[in-house]
């Protein structure tokens, strides 16, 4: 329902955008030749059938049967049993599954509005704010950019076992909310789009600062405020190796963890493919759909910035 | 000693970063426990036990249920080698593993060289036990020590042969007895058109159940040292007999467990399958339009004659090091293995295939099976369990050598080297990894 409503919303914006950039290229660009042209649609065509063509082949899959999955041809529909299948994935072990889509949720959903906060935050001290030390403290951060999640979740380990926090939902949770990405581009956005001026204003009129910020500074900020939570939600939601190594009960999996344990034991129980491959289709619907709600605000965004 | 040991274990731990691996030196680990005594606590216990087996959350509800005093907790995640097994070293480093844990038996030495093993030796029960399971399974668990345990043994996987009743009889082809006869009956299948059998080349598992089966030793333990033997005379007789298959082409060489290797058995394309007790859920599952036209035999022998069998898998439940409750968690170990109404239980939700004698009677293990065109084929099955050699001991560092002697074999399989190859290069690799573990190695 959303979904639909957001589509129309956004789509006539979007064609009206290609609209002009259509004109702008018949006016004043290089005429395009026919051959560049079809070569590079061609091209586009062949990876966009090359990303599609897994995505699709799930979908396919999770709608046969076991004996159909091997039996029949794996990129066309044969016995449509969909429902069954989600309602067999739901039903199993006390609908286990659901509880995994709803932590992936809370983890991503709130860890990403937490984690724009605190980079927004931060991001728009080191750019408005002169103090000792900043561009220290905003190159310690950058560099945090450089380190892979993947490479901290050990240590993080180690040090959650210290304060025997491992195996809880702050174990996922904590080292989800930093975001060094965010804060560089929140310093980035808030420089370029928070006037001076504007602050000098909101402090004469008696504003404190905790205020311009949240009434005056975050409007302004806010499409860098979407991209940042946009990529958050989507690093939580596909975060794995965290969840991995911090947690052991089952009712704290998120979804990404929860099918994979599945998955690693196909071998011995067969039965499980299907829950695997249904799973994984729904999984992917949560992410879908926030992008389908927020890629208005985010192409803005980055239309902005890129102006500037 | 101790200090070169915690080196190996943290030398172990780093899955990304090197420099993570000071850090974990650093933190707190479990006490030594080799000589832990096995009392009773005297007070209500509550113990933490993780294992990948789905619906395992029913037999320990059962337990929980009749001891209110030693209360279980299961905790669960990916199968060992998928993630747990690391799980397990990063949580005895950082000195808060479970209290029992499902460690499948070809990674339990793995876990005694890392000091991660509580001896449950030191329980009259569990040595009372012994018993109760089958010699082979005892000895996966005592790694060739007396009177040392490092696990209960939950399940086992003896080695037969499922095969197309239904296509044999068609083309009159006499199912094999012998590897000799199997061999013949591998060109008569291919003259029909089909394969006999598939050869895996990422499942080394199964070639070390036909080098088990034909009495080979890969590893020997004297106590201190390792030998490490993967190209001994009879490793080299099962090597050179299934390269000799692939190179006449009859045998396919699908990977194993995707969907052409589920298509080739579904189709019909491909005959047999000599895999273990748990295999007669994955056919049944693969290649559903056969329903009805397998049968299960005793495996091919060496000798006309013999009454050898390998074996595939298999788990044991181990008591990790640092735990304040051995007593108790034997005894939910002991009661979780031996006991009927837990191990039906594991049938029932995991098909679970029992280490005890007594299990193997279960009435639902007596049963025909509708699959195989109602055969009992679980008394094969409990036939072949009884053909195991026990003195097969696998090495500290399995994962290690599968990954190396399944790079040559995939290779192989494609025309390209031998598997004999596969094995000198993966026993070359394998002492390597021992020594840079400090391991030692006997020459």
């Amino acid at each position: 329902m959303t979904t639909t409503t957001t589509m129309t919303a956004v789509n006539p914006t979007a064609s009206r955008r290609r609209k002009g950039g259509g004109q702008d290229a018949v006016g004043r660009g290089p005429r395009e030749g026919v051959i560049p042209r079809t070569a590079a649609f061609l091209v586009m065509g062949v990876f966009t059938l090359y990303f599609l063509t897994p995505i699709w082949w799930l979908l396919i899959a999770s709608t046969k049967d076991r004996g159909d999955l091997f039996s029949t041809n794996p990129l066309w529909f044969a016995d449509f049993r969909f429902f069954e299948n989600v309602g067999a994935l739901v039903a199993y072990r006390d609908g286990v599954y659901l509880r995994w889509l709803l932590n992936s949720l809370l983890y991503a959903g709130v860890g990403a509005v937490v984690a724009t906060l605190l980079a927004s935050m931060c991001g728009y001290a080191l750019a408005k704010y002169r103090f000792p030390g900043r561009e220290t403290l905003f190159n310690v951060v950058l560099g945090g950019v450089l380190v892979p999640a993947t490479a901290l979740a050990l240590p993080l380990f180690l040090l959650f076992s210290q304060v025997q926090l491992t195996n809880t939902f702050w174990a996922v949770f904590l080292p989800s909310i930093v975001s060094p990405f965010g804060v560089y581009l929140s310093r980035v956005f808030a420089e370029a789009s928070v006037p001076d001026e504007l602050l000098e204003a909101s402090r004469l009129d008696g504003a404190g600062e905790v205020r311009t910020f949240f009434t005056v500074s975050i409007r302004l900020m806010f499409p860098a405020l979407v991209t940042v939570f946009l990529f958050q939600f989507v690093s939580i939601w596909n975060n794995f190796f965290l969840p991995l190594i911090m947690l052991r009960s089952e009712e704290l999996f998120p979804v990404t963890y929860g099918l994979y344990a599945w998955n690693s034991t196909i071998n011995q129980f067969p039965e499980l493919r299907t829950f695997v491959l249904v799973g994984s289709l729904l999984s992917i619907v949560p992410l879908i759909i926030t992008f389908l709600l927020l890629q208005r605000y985010w192409r803005t965004g980055l239309g902005t910035g890129a102006l500037k | 000693m101790r200090s070169t040991k915690r080196a190996a274990a943290a030398a172990l731990l780093t899955v990304s970063a090197l420099a993570v691996a000071g850090c974990a030196a650093g933190g707190g680990s479990g006490s030594g426990g080799d000589a832990a005594s096995c009392e009773p606590a005297g007070e209500d216990v509550t113990l933490t036990f993780t294992s990948w087996i789905p619906g395992i959350e029913d037999a320990v509800a059962m337990w929980n249920e009749e001891n209110p005093d030693i209360q279980v907790e299961v905790q669960t995640g990916p199968s060992g080698n998928a993630g747990t097994y690391q799980n397990f070293f990063n949580q005895l480093e950082a000195g808060n593993a479970p209290d029992l844990g499902q460690i499948e038996y070809d990674a339990l030495p793995n876990f005694r060289v890392q000091d991660g093993l509580v001896d449950l030796g030191a329980c009259e029960d569990v040595l009372a036990a012994e018993d109760q399971f089958l010699d082979w399974t005892w000895g996966q668990v005592t790694l060739g020590t007396e009177d040392e345990v490092y696990g209960i043994p939950q399940d086992q996987g003896p080695m037969a042969l499922f095969y197309r009743s239904d296509l044999f009889e068609q083309n009159g082809i006499e199912v094999p007895t012998t590897w000799e006869e199997y061999r013949e009956a591998a060109v008569q299948v291919r003259e029909a058109g089909g394969y006999i059998t598939n050869f895996s080349d990422s499942d080394i598992n199964q070639f070390a159940g036909f080098v088990w089966q034909a009495g080979g030793q890969w590893f020997e333990n004297d106590g201190d040292a390792w030998t490490v033997n993967l190209t001994g005379e009879e490793s080299t007789t099962v090597a050179d007999y299934w390269q000799d298959l692939i190179e006449n082409d009859l045998v396919s060489t699908y990977p194993a467990w995707t969907d052409e290797w589920n298509n080739a058995y579904n189709s019909g394309e491909v005959w047999t399958w000599n895999s273990a007790v748990w295999g007669a859920n994955s056919i049944l599952s693969g290649a559903p339009d056969t329903s009805g036209n397998w049968s299960v035999a005793l495996a091919p022998q060496w000798n006309a004659g013999d009454q050898k069998a390998g074996n595939w898998g298999g788990s044991s439940i181990a008591v990790f090091n640092g735990t304040d409750h051995l007593y108790e968690a034997a005894k939910f170990a002991l009661w979780l293995n031996t006991s009927e109404e837990a191990l039906t239980s594991l049938n029932e939700t995991a098909q679970i295939y029992p280490a005890t004698t007594a299990g193997l009677e279960l009435p639902v293990l007596k049963e025909g099976v509708e699959f195989y065109g109602g055969q009992p084929i679980y008394d094969v099955f409990a036939e072949a369990a009884t053909q195991v050699d026990p003195n097969f001991t696998w090495g500290p560092t399995m994962t290690q050598t599968y990954g190396d002697v399944s790079d040559g074999f995939k290779a192989a399989a494609q025309g390209n080297g031998t598997l004999l190859e596969a094995l000198e290069e993966g026993q070359a690799a394998t002492i390597s990894t021992l020594e840079a573990q400090s391991i030692p190695v006997a020459e």
